[in-house]
């Protein structure tokens, strides 16, 4: 299983792997926002946590066709899915290196972007937090509209509209949490446990409906 | 070791793709699947490797390991070749080392697709054949004891096909047990013959 996390890291580091897409995409919504909405700084600083988390659950999305497709096309897939490994547990380290690859650069650049929405700091400590606990999240709910949609050239958009609806919560937990932390009636740790509680969910439903679909759509 | 198939019948969809097949492979002999496009040798090769359930029938494999299922003791080449243009031969190969079990040893196993020093070359970069030599080498990198190889030898030209000839003896002669779907003679003695012609052709079911 290290192996395979290995390799996937590997895979989505050279050329053509996709780890900077996702990234670039959210630098281009953050960098539109504040033209669009003109030079209101209290504005931006208000609208901050939910255009970047607008960006970053838009960024986690692009990539996920490809989590399982790649590996159908040149037959990996199979082979992956013939190991003593269950599959479930196959998905969850794919899932998991998918994340480190794609999910925690967005992370890690949130502080950048948040100086960009004018943010301030603990607004910004807060996005991050919210975003390194739902992302993952995003990536196991992903995981199963990949599956679903692996024999599928086209999947992209579709999967996008599939899961669209499981990762709403996210959304709003992660960003009412995010105002929480700064606005001062409004709670942070309710939505944030809720955030939290909602990935851990997906990290175990999410692996084991993608592998039993995969499992069943070899065909 | 056997592996043994009991009136085997799959289908894909409504139709049944064979029914009522039986084989029966003892440990150290090789089973030729023939017969023409589309009489189901891929599609059995595939529900022995456990990726379409049998509609009826039993597929097993006596003398295996007990805790594992039929396909866990097989090793599956396909037409693709699960190989990643991006990653060097041997990282590629080390991976599915890594991840399916131990075998020979990488370098060793591309001498002996005479493939040597090969194993700093991104995948990308081999043609057909030398990629298709490097599938043949991941069967040797994990060791596992029944072989089910579709069509092995496209893209290979004569002198790879004498060597994965001598690549599968030296398997059946350590006891393992290989089932090929091929159109073009393998170069081994005697193996078992399957002719999927001779089954009934699919009816709608």
């Amino acid at each position: 299983m290290r192996a395979l996390f290995l390799r996937e890291l590997k895979l989505a580091a050279r050329v053509g792997g996709g780890a900077l897409t996702g990234l670039l995409f959210f630098l281009a919504v953050v960098t539109i926002v504040p033209f669009a909405v003109g030079p209101d700084l209290n504005l931006l600083a208000r609208i901050g946590p939910a255009m970047l988390w607008t960006g970053a659950l838009l960024a986690s999305l692009l990539g996920l066709d490809r989590l399982f497709q790649a590996d159908r096309e040149d037959g990996s897939l199979e082979l992956l899915l013939m190991s003593e490994h269950p599959a479930a547990l196959m998905v969850f380290i794919k899932c998991l290196a998918h994340w480190v690859a794609t999910g925690l650069p967005l992370v890690l650049a949130t502080p950048v972007f948040g100086i960009f929405m004018n943010m301030e700091a603990n607004a910004i400590l807060a996005v991050m937090a919210t975003l390194a606990a739902g992302t993952p999240a995003i990536t196991f709910i992903g995981a199963m509209g990949a599956a679903v949609t692996v024999t599928l050239a086209r999947g992209g958009l579709l999967i996008a509209i599939l899961i669209l609806p499981l990762v709403i919560p996210l959304l709003v937990f992660g960003v009412s949490a995010a105002y929480g932390a700064v606005e001062d009636p409004a709670p942070f740790w309710a939505p944030f446990l809720f955030l939290c509680a909602i990935t851990l969910l997906f990290s175990v439903l999410g692996p084991l409906a993608a592998g039993h679909v995969l499992r069943h759509a070899a065909d | 070791m056997r592996l043994v198939g009991e009136k085997v019948e799959v289908c894909r969809g409504e139709r049944a793709i064979f029914t009522g097949l039986a084989f029966d492979v003892p440990s150290g002999n090789a089973l030729v699947i023939t017969g023409p496009n589309g009489s189901g040798k891929s599609t059995l090769l595939k529900a022995i490797a456990g990726f379409l359930k049998p509609t009826a029938g039993s597929i097993r494999l006596e003398g295996g390991d007990p805790d594992k299922a039929v396909h866990e003791h097989c090793h599956y080449l396909a037409h693709a070749n699960a190989l990643k243009s991006q990653l060097t031969v041997a990282e590629n190969l080390a991976f599915w080392q890594g991840y399916l079990g131990p075998g020979t040893e990488i370098g060793e196993a591309l001498e002996t697709v005479g493939l040597p020093g090969i194993g700093t070359i991104p995948a990308g970069y081999l043609s057909a054949g030398q990629k298709r030599r490097v599938a043949i080498a991941r069967l040797l990198v994990t060791s596992r004891p029944v072989w089910l190889v579709d069509e092995p030898t496209a893209a290979l030209d004569a002198q790879s096909e004498v060597r994965f000839a001598d690549i599968v003896s030296r398997h059946l002669a350590a006891g393992g047990i290989v089932l090929a779907a091929t159109h073009q003679p393998l170069g081994l003695d005697a193996p078992g013959q399957l002719d999927m012609a001779a089954q009934k052709a699919g009816q709608p079911a």
